[in-house]
Order: C-alpha cells, then structure tokens, then sequence
C-alpha cells in the first residue's frame, strides 16, 4: 500500500475581483498516492490550474483560499508562511509551464539557471552544481549539453526549452510534478516525445505527476487516475479505463465525443459541445453544466448532485445517476 | 515565345554520388554554432557602432587628459604665476621670454591664464575632472536608488506601489533649483564641521563639501526618474512566466528581483545610466556656475565658464574652451549611452 502524498479536502478558492468574486474552485477534494499519475481534464478556466498553483501556495493575487486544507507529504500548504513554501517549492514539489518560449528568463544562460535552483536547495557548491546541470540536461535528453549549459533560451527551439524546464524541475527530485498543459505550445511530434521523456523519468526518481491538460489523448496513456473538471467543481473521477470506456457524466460524454476519430468517415463533422462555459462570477446553483447539457432536469438547475459512487474508484456528480438510483429504489419499493 | 520547362542547369554527378554517406561526414554537417556570450555578442555589436566607438574614444580621451595628464603637467590647477596675468593663447609673459632667452625650457601656456595668472589648460582638465567625477558618482547614486526603489514598487503593486509612488510624486512636484540651492547652502556648514570634529570623517574635506553636498542632492531628487522608468519596466515584466517559475522553484522576493527583474531591465539600466551622466554633469556645470557647486580653487567646467564670463569680450576662448569641453563631455556619452542601449538589450536581438 502506497502512502498518502496529497490529500486536498474541500477546497474553496474565490478570486476577490473589482466585478465580485469570482469563484475559480468551489468545493473540490481529492486524494494522490506516492506514484501515482493523475490527468486533471477539463476546459479553459474550469479550475485545473488554480488547483495546480495552491498546491504550491502560488495562488495569484488576488485569490484566497476561503475553505478546506491541503496536506502535501506531511504539511499543511494552507498554514505555511511565504519562507516555509519556499523550502518546499522545487525542492519537493515543482511546476512544469504551459509555454517554454516565456519561462525561461531571456538574460541567463541555460546552466545558470539549472544551478540557480539547486544552489538554492542543496549545499552543493558551484562546481557540483555544474555536473548535476550536466547530468540533469543528459537525463532528459539533450545533445551536447556541455555547449546547451553556456546557451541562452532563444537559442534553443520550443522543445529543448521544456526539456530544459522539465530538467529543471527535477533538479532536486521532487516528490510532485505539477505538469500545468506542458505540451500546449509544442508540435505533435515533440509532444509525444516530452510525454514519454515525463514517463520515463517518472520511474526512474518515483515521483508523482499530476498532469493538467484539455487533450484527453494525452492523459489516456499517462494516467492511472483521471479527474474531469467543470466550473470549478470536480464533475467525475475515476481510473482511466473507466473515464474512457464508461464515462456516466455528460460533460465527460460530451469531451468524447468531440475528440477526432481516426476511423471517422470521410467528412464526419466533430461534436462539439454546444454553448459557452459558465461565468463565474454568477455561478449557477445547481450543476455548472446544466445550461449546455442535453438532458437537464428541472433539478439540475436547482441543486448541485451529490457524487455518486459507481465504482470503488469511480465518482460522479450528476442527478442523472441519482435519478437511476431513485427510481431503482423506487422500483423495488413499489 | 514560350519555351518549355527545362531544367537550365545541367549536373555533372557521377556514380560515387549516389553511394551511402559515412557517419563521419554526416557529422560534419551537425556542427553547431558556436555560442556567443551575452558580453561579448554586445561588445561584438557595440564595437560595430561607429559612432558610440568614436564617443567612447572622445570619452577616454577626456578622461586621460582629466585623471592621468595633470599629474604631469608642469602647472598645477592653484598655481598662481606672478607676472602672468591674462595671457593669450600661446602667450608668455615677460619674465618667461626672459627664461626662455637664457636658455631655459618653459612650457607654454596652451590657452593663456586667467586673470590671477593660473594656466588655464590644467584648469580646464582640473574641471573635466570634477565634472566626470561628479557624473559618474551622481549616476550611480540614482542608479542604486532609483533602480532599488522602482523595482520594489513595481513588483510588490498595489498599496505599497500606490504609497511609494505617490512619494516620487511629491519629490517631482518640488521645485528642484529651489531645494539644490537651499540644499547647498544649508549642507556646507554641517558637512564641514563634520570633517573637522568627527574622526573618520576627514575625507570629505579631501572631496570637497560643495561635491558632497551636489551628490546629497543627487540622491534625494534626481532618482525619481529612474525610479519611474524602473517601475514601468518591471510592472510589465513581473507577469512573465519566467517569474511565476522562478516563484514556482522557490526562489525569494530578493532573489526574483536581483536577479529575474532588474538584470532584464538591464538595456533600460544601462541607457537610463549612461543618459544620466551627461544631465548630471550638466546640473553641477550650471550650479557651479551660479557659484553653488565645487569651492574655489577647485575648477569645474560651470565655474570656469561663469569666471570667464567677465571679460567674455577680450578672452573669447576662456568661455569656449570650457562650453566646448561640456558639449564635447555630454554628446559623447549621449551618444555612447545609445550604442550600448543598442547592443546590449538581449531582447532587441532576436
């Protein structure tokens, strides 16, 4: 049995805008073992990345957490002061970013920021700090790192530039990888190549990753564990097999189908779903996807379901599920 | 007339051509580019810059003849040579012509002397001293300040934006002439008696209280643009990614300035800096020449011009000479401060 890593019990995160508060997370809760891979799915300000950002007490301004806690490998994230976190931030958790081309800063050499972190979070002098970069940059996958170490960011393309923020973030090996969308920004054949480096590595020093994403391609392979999220609430959770072969929310159903069938006749149009994302400054009462599903109920736009179990490992929150059990039980009474 | 297509090279290829290339030559072909640092790519650049190479000439020039030259000279800046008064340029009075019959060697006064007879060529380098002296220093002060309080305003936002920033406000709304004079005035006494009572103190006599007294100006007043500038830059680029990742890997709010914020700001920095030097030699020429600045006999370039002003009429070059050194000084460093703004700022390189 594997130990516990990330424990986050309902988390309630508002952006406190001049417009209102924007809700960004509102009451999600779930759990990570030590190696595990969770996939966080879900579409553009559902969530998935404010989620990511408070597990490193990196919530932008002017976000606050208002409820719930967040235990990460024994400490409380919510509790710990500005100088605690920073003991914690690339040393035992760190972040992958979306876009390469931006997050490495443009005046600094390559190695010289490689060794920045780990000078930072180990006593290893300049010069050790020089072979761990060298070794980091051979681990992922760059040739001639010897020449990459005195190279700046816009010398190198798009996918050197994450594998350098891959080497990066494992520069101390963290227990958590927080992998925020990392393959966004690449082409489809260097993405598959950062996926796998991910894996690879992912053995190699047992870490955890979680990884944020809108492609479920890629979580498919990854994950042992996906979470799909919907306005900032957790919609449906489960192992992979079980989120692909049998999906039971609508929004779930709805990504599906709107993915690209490779055997899809000649010209089959996509599905996409139909309507726009909540707005989160008025979040609705009831289920957040209400307005854009196909079988809304008079309920759905009143009240936000319980989850329902279908499996040991596979949640859901939808009346749909509810109203199976209602009338099952109803059913059997009558 | 149409022709067909054809191709109107013709290839001489023979059979080798076609064979399975060696490894070894594939390799030859992978040979990468050899990187070029971030200083030496700039100083490449600079060094391509015509103009900027010859201000940084001029500059060097200036401060060979103003640090290193009066050293040697056979006048000195206080020297007062009897019998010498108001000379022309090239001129010797008649005691020297008298020297020079006998047989002696005497070194000419390349532009005459002044009124109390002080060759006024060294007075010329002795005030070209003062005034670099005063705007590298000065420069500096408003560097460290302004850059320091910018950055820290500019990253921290909101309130503490808002309090340190309306601060810059007021120092611009404070009539600068105003403060520097009444500064200048009111500084001489305490900073002398602080020279002579306070053991450890005694340097700012060998400095010379209206130089220290012009840098305390500098530093309260002049950095509010640097501050401004600063802030801008950083406001803009704190919402980088590379912030949040620096964040992201730990590193603290010193740090991420230090290192992430100001060394990005640094093409601002340097061409900021460099323009500043100029103005400030131009703020102490004028303050000296309302007789505020360095004290007498102490030369800089204002003074002198202010001295000259008398008989402007009978020695024209006493004004020029020290107006052309001023232009010459302040051009220059405009110029070289555009050159290096040029090759130095790492995203203009792309």
């Amino acid at each position: 049995m594997s130990k516990l890593l990330l424990d986050i019990k309902n988390l309630r995160l508002s952006f406190f805008t001049p417009a209102g508060e924007v809700k960004a997370i509102n009451d999600i809760s779930l759990q990570m073992n030590e190696g595990d891979v969770l996939g966080i799915v879900g579409e553009s300000g559902s969530g998935k990345s404010v989620t990511a950002y408070s597990i490193m007490g990196l919530v932008p301004f002017p976000g606050r957490i208002i409820d719930g806690t967040i235990d990460f490998n024994g400490h409380r994230i919510n509790d710990m002061t500005e100088a605690e976190l920073r003991q914690i931030r690339g040393n035992e958790v760190s972040i992958i970013f979306q876009d390469p081309m931006t997050s490495l800063n443009p005046v600094y050499t390559i190695g010289n920021q490689i060794r920045e972190v780990i000078l930072l979070h180990t006593d290893m002098n300049k010069e050790q700090a020089n072979k761990r970069a060298l070794e980091l940059l051979t681990l992922v996958g760059i040739n001639e790192p010897e020449k990459r170490l005195k190279q700046y960011p816009h010398e190198l393309s798009g996918g050197m530039r994450q594998r350098v923020m891959i080497a990066i973030a494992l520069a101390c090996e963290p227990k958590l990888l927080i992998a925020d969308e990392p393959t966004t920004a690449l082409d489809v054949t260097i993405q598959a190549q950062i996926m796998e480096l991910m894996m690879e590595l992912k053995e190699k020093i047992n870490m955890s990753i979680i990884m944020i994403t809108h492609d479920l391609g890629i979580v498919a392979n990854m994950c042992e564990k996906i979470v799909v999220m919907y306005g900032g609430k957790i919609v449906e959770a489960g192992t992979s097999d079980e989120i692909f072969y049998n999906p039971k929310h609508e929004y779930t159903k709805g990504l599906l189908r709107s993915i690209p069938k490779i055997n899809a006749k000649k010209h089959e149009k996509l599905i996409p779903i139909e309507g726009t994302p909540v707005d989160m400054l008025n979040p609705p009462a009831g289920c957040p996807f209400a307005p854009r599903c196909d079988k809304c109920m008079k309920i759905c736009l009143r009240e936000m379901p319980e989850f329902t179990q279908v499996s040991e490992s596979h949640k859901c929150a939808c009346w749909l599920l509810q109203k199976e059990a209602f009338l099952a039980s109803a059913g059997g009474e009558g | 007339m149409t022709v067909k297509n054809k191709p109107s090279i013709s290839f001489h290829m023979d059979v080798s051509d076609f064979l399975p290339a060696e490894e070894s030559e594939k390799q030859s072909v992978d040979i990468m580019r050899e990187s070029v640092s971030f200083w030496k790519g700039g100083f490449q650049r600079l060094v391509r810059n015509k103009l900027a190479m010859a201000s940084l000439t001029v500059i060097i020039l200036v401060m060979i003849l103003s640090f290193i030259v009066p050293a040697f000279y056979p006048y000195s800046y206080e020297q007062q040579i009897r019998g010498s008064e108001n000379l022309n340029i090239m001129e010797y009075s008649e005691a020297e012509l008298a020297r020079i019959e006998a047989g002696e060697k005497v070194f000419p006064h390349i532009l005459g002397t002044d009124s109390l007879g002080r060759d006024m060529a060294i007075r010329i380098m002795m005030g070209s001293r003062i005034s670099l002296l005063v705007g590298i220093v000065a420069s500096a002060i408003i560097l460290f300040i302004g850059s320091t309080y910018g950055a820290i305003a500019g990253y921290f936002g909101g309130k503490v934006d808002l309090i340190m920033m309306r601060i810059v406000d007021a120092i611009y709304t404070i009539p600068d002439i105003l403060i520097i004079i009444l500064l200048s005035v009111t500084l001489k006494h305490p900073l002398k008696s602080l020279a002579e009572n306070v053991p450890g103190f005694s340097w700012i006599d060998t400095v010379g209280v209206g130089l220290i007294s012009i840098f305390i100006v500098f530093s309260l007043l002049y950095w509010v643009g640097m501050a401004r500038i600063v802030r801008g830059q950083i406001l803009s680029l704190k919402e980088q990614e590379f912030v949040t990742a620096a964040k992201a890997l730990g590193a603290s709010h010193t740090r991420i300035i230090k290192d992430h914020l100001l060394t990005n700001c640094i093409g601002t920095l340097i061409v900021t800096t460099t323009l500043q030097i100029p103005s400030s030699i131009f703020t102490e020429s004028f303050l000296s020449f309302l007789g505020l600045g360095v004290n007498a006999p102490m030369p800089s370039l204002g003074s002198l011009a202010a001295q000259a002003i008398g008989g402007m009429k009978s020695y024209p070059h006493r004004l020029l000479a020290p107006a052309i050194a001023i232009s010459l000084i302040i051009l220059s460093f405009n110029l070289l401060g555009d050159g290096l703004r040029d090759a130095f700022d790492p995203r203009l390189k792309n």
